[in-house]
């Protein structure tokens, strides 16, 4: 017979020595360089040890850490075809923890976990023509999509971006905007709520850009992400262009803790948002209560 | 696995046998009722008791529990440097005598929920750390309870030993190796004869009558109803009613949602990252960046509770997240109560389809 009783005193010292990693600790990276984005955003390149790849898809996030002050999931912004030693975070300074990682400098240390969720499925997208309707800090997950679409270009058809800000002020990767809209394999429409003097741009919110568009729904499909309230917006306007349900995929971002789908805070029905989302299509939300 | 006949008598020696070795827990009497804590002395074990009024769950997700500790400060140049360790917290053999067959199915929804995709290794550390004894139900326990209608009436195969009670002796069923071994090293017991198991069937099989239904249908019809009851007017009742306090989740041997928090000491330096039980019937539980809430009514809450209790936890789990143990009742300062609320919903239904 097994003698067990030896081994089941195995003390928490010798767990936390041997074998147990945790699911919760994240890992020591490097903050390679500091950019500031905006008065709210600013973006972080984050190199991990030694410099080993995420391995992220696009529309995926990470728990980014700093103890003492929290851990939270920040959508990652460079696409998987640019992230080799190093990923790239935009993060908007709204709290405790994002207010704490805006007063970091290259050479800090930060905690990281993940990549976690289910990303943009990419094969979906392959051979049709694609929409990205982003609004405001929703551009940052979508830039990674939009950057692997540009990087693998013929593998897909048009690449329509559909980008609302609240303010000029507040409008993201400025550089990057101009270079698409150098280019003429992507079709950029850039809109804002509330315009100041030096605007010269399209106005209002993301919706009013749609009538400018010419969409072939035979061949489309459609990425929104944004604030909840713009998805029920941009919702309506896809489906008036003659998409289906199943053709708008969406980004649906809640409060997650744990990111690993234990805590229960990111719960859309009986689904984990940090798990099975955050990317789901329209056709499957309509299935759920309280996604939208 | 194999069945063993332990005499009453003999039950207070293999505690005391345990002692030395293991944590022993099982369920005692205190001020405001029954409640599992340490046996100290092997004479405080009762093995027929009424619902404790916390479920073991607390011994396998502690109340608030240490994940990791950490130290932060500046290197020469001045960056800020950060050094991580996990904790294993409360990893100790433990033995925990007297769960009730309501209480062993909340361990087995656990065991799904943390050794199913990421594994929880702060889990399944003392999990694995852990040896339950059940106990039989062979007379209901608490007038809250409605286990018979829930399906939790009999042992779910997480024990490692479990006790029935049969004509003045307790006959030991074995669930797995670890607690066959346990048995056989620190309690003194012989095999059941033919007659030790004819009497247990019986024993099994003529508690059922003692049991009363509290639901008017099948657990099974559990997920359908509340699908057509989404809209219904009872959850805004009970909005009205409930205060969000929070010890229906509290109570809840299924509940295992989290919050996840920071605490540093004076010198802000060290300090330790802890998951704490939190409940979805609190305001900010679904509120997301922005500012926008999810579930800002208690109605949405409530509803929530009992869409995650019968329905959600079936969809991912394969089992229902209710055990009928009847905690939330009891607990409830609104005095809202499962069954009652099904039976409601039922009733509504029912009407509704007559028309």
């Amino acid at each position: 017979m097994v003698e067990v009783f030896e081994d089941a005193a195995v003390s928490e010292a010798a767990y936390v020595e041997e074998v147990m990693p945790s699911i919760y600790l994240p890992t020591v990276a490097k903050i390679i360089k500091v950019r500031t984005e905006t008065e709210m955003e600013k973006v972080f390149t984050v190199r991990l040890p030694g410099g080993r790849p995420l391995g992220h898809a696009p529309g995926q996030f990470v728990m980014v850490s700093l103890p003492g002050i929290g851990e939270a999931p920040i959508s990652v912004m460079s696409s998987p075809s640019r992230t080799h030693e190093t990923f790239e975070l935009c993060i908007r300074r709204v709290g405790n923890l994002t207010n704490s990682l805006h007063k970091l400098l290259p050479g800090d240390d930060i905690g990281i976990r993940g990549p976690f969720a289910r990303g943009f499925p990419m094969d979906v997208f392959k051979k049709k023509d694609v929409i990205v309707a982003a609004g405001g800090l929703g551009l940052a997950p979508a830039r990674s999509f939009i950057d692997e679409i540009l990087d693998n270009r013929d593998d897909y058809g048009r690449l329509i971006v559909l980008y609302g800000a609240r303010n000029p002020s507040e409008i993201l990767f400025r550089d990057e905007l101009r270079k698409w809209r150098m280019r003429d394999d992507i079709d950029l429409l850039v809109t804002v709520d509330r315009p100041d003097e030096s605007w010269v741009g399209h106005i209002g919110v993301i919706t009013r850009l749609f009538p400018r568009v010419e969409i072939n729904p035979a061949k489309a499909m459609a990425v929104t992400i944004g604030p909840p309230i713009m998805y029920r917006f941009v919702t309506v306007e896809l489906l008036g262009k003659g998409l289906s349900p199943d053709q708008i995929w969406m980004s649906f971002e809640r409060r997650m803790k744990c990111g690993v789908g234990k805590c229960g805070h990111c719960q859309v029905n009986y689904r984990y948002s940090c798990q099975e989302g955050p990317s789901w299509t329209y056709a499957e939300a309509l299935a759920f209560e309280e996604a939208l | 696995m194999s069945l063993y006949v332990l005499a009453k008598e003999k039950l207070t020696g293999f505690v005391e046998a345990l002692q030395p070795n293991f944590r022993v827990v099982g369920p005692v009497r205190t001020q405001h009722g029954y409640a599992f804590d340490d046996i100290t002395d092997a004479a405080q074990l009762e093995l027929i008791y009424p619902t404790t009024i916390l479920p073991p769950k607390k011994y396998f997700l502690p109340q608030r529990e240490t994940l990791f500790k950490f130290h932060t400060d500046s290197d020469e140049q001045g960056s800020r440097r950060m050094k991580m360790e996990p904790v294993f917290q409360d990893v100790q053999p433990t033995v925990i005598f007297g769960v009730h067959t309501c209480d062993m199915n909340g361990i087995l929804l656990y065991d799904r929920m943390f050794e199913t995709g990421y594994q929880d290794e702060h889990y399944i550390a003392r999990r694995e750390q852990t040896y339950v004894i059940g106990v039989e139900c062979l007379s209901p326990c608490d007038d809250a309870s409605f286990c018979k209608d829930m399906g939790t009436l009999t042992a779910p195969p997480v024990y490692d030993l479990h006790i029935t009670e049969v004509d003045g002796l307790y006959l030991v069923d074995t669930g797995s190796e670890k607690g066959e071994q346990l048995l056989l090293k620190y309690a003194e017991v012989k095999m059941a004869t033919t007659e030790d198991i004819r009497q247990l069937g019986q024993s099994l099989s003529s508690k059922w009558p003692r049991f009363r239904h509290r639901l008017k249908m099948g657990k099974d019809q559990l997920p359908s109803l509340l699908t057509i009851n989404y809209g219904a007017n009872t959850w805004d009742e009970l909005g009205a009613k409930c205060l969000a306090c929070g010890s229906c989740t509290s109570v809840c041997p299924t509940c295992f949602c989290f919050d996840v928090q920071d605490e540093v000491d004076i010198s802000m330096e060290d300090g330790e990252r802890f998951r704490q039980w939190d409940s979805c019937q609190l305001y900010e539980f679904a509120l997301v960046a922005g500012g926008h809430n999810f579930r800002d009514s208690k109605a949405s809450r409530i509803r929530h509770r009992f869409m995650r209790k019968a329905k959600y936890n079936q969809q991912v789990h394969g089992l229902i997240g209710c055990t009928g143990c009847g905690r939330c009742e009891r607990a409830c300062l609104a005095h809202i109560a499962i069954p009652t609320t099904l039976n409601a919903l039922y009733e509504e239904t029912q009407i509704d389809a007559g028309r």
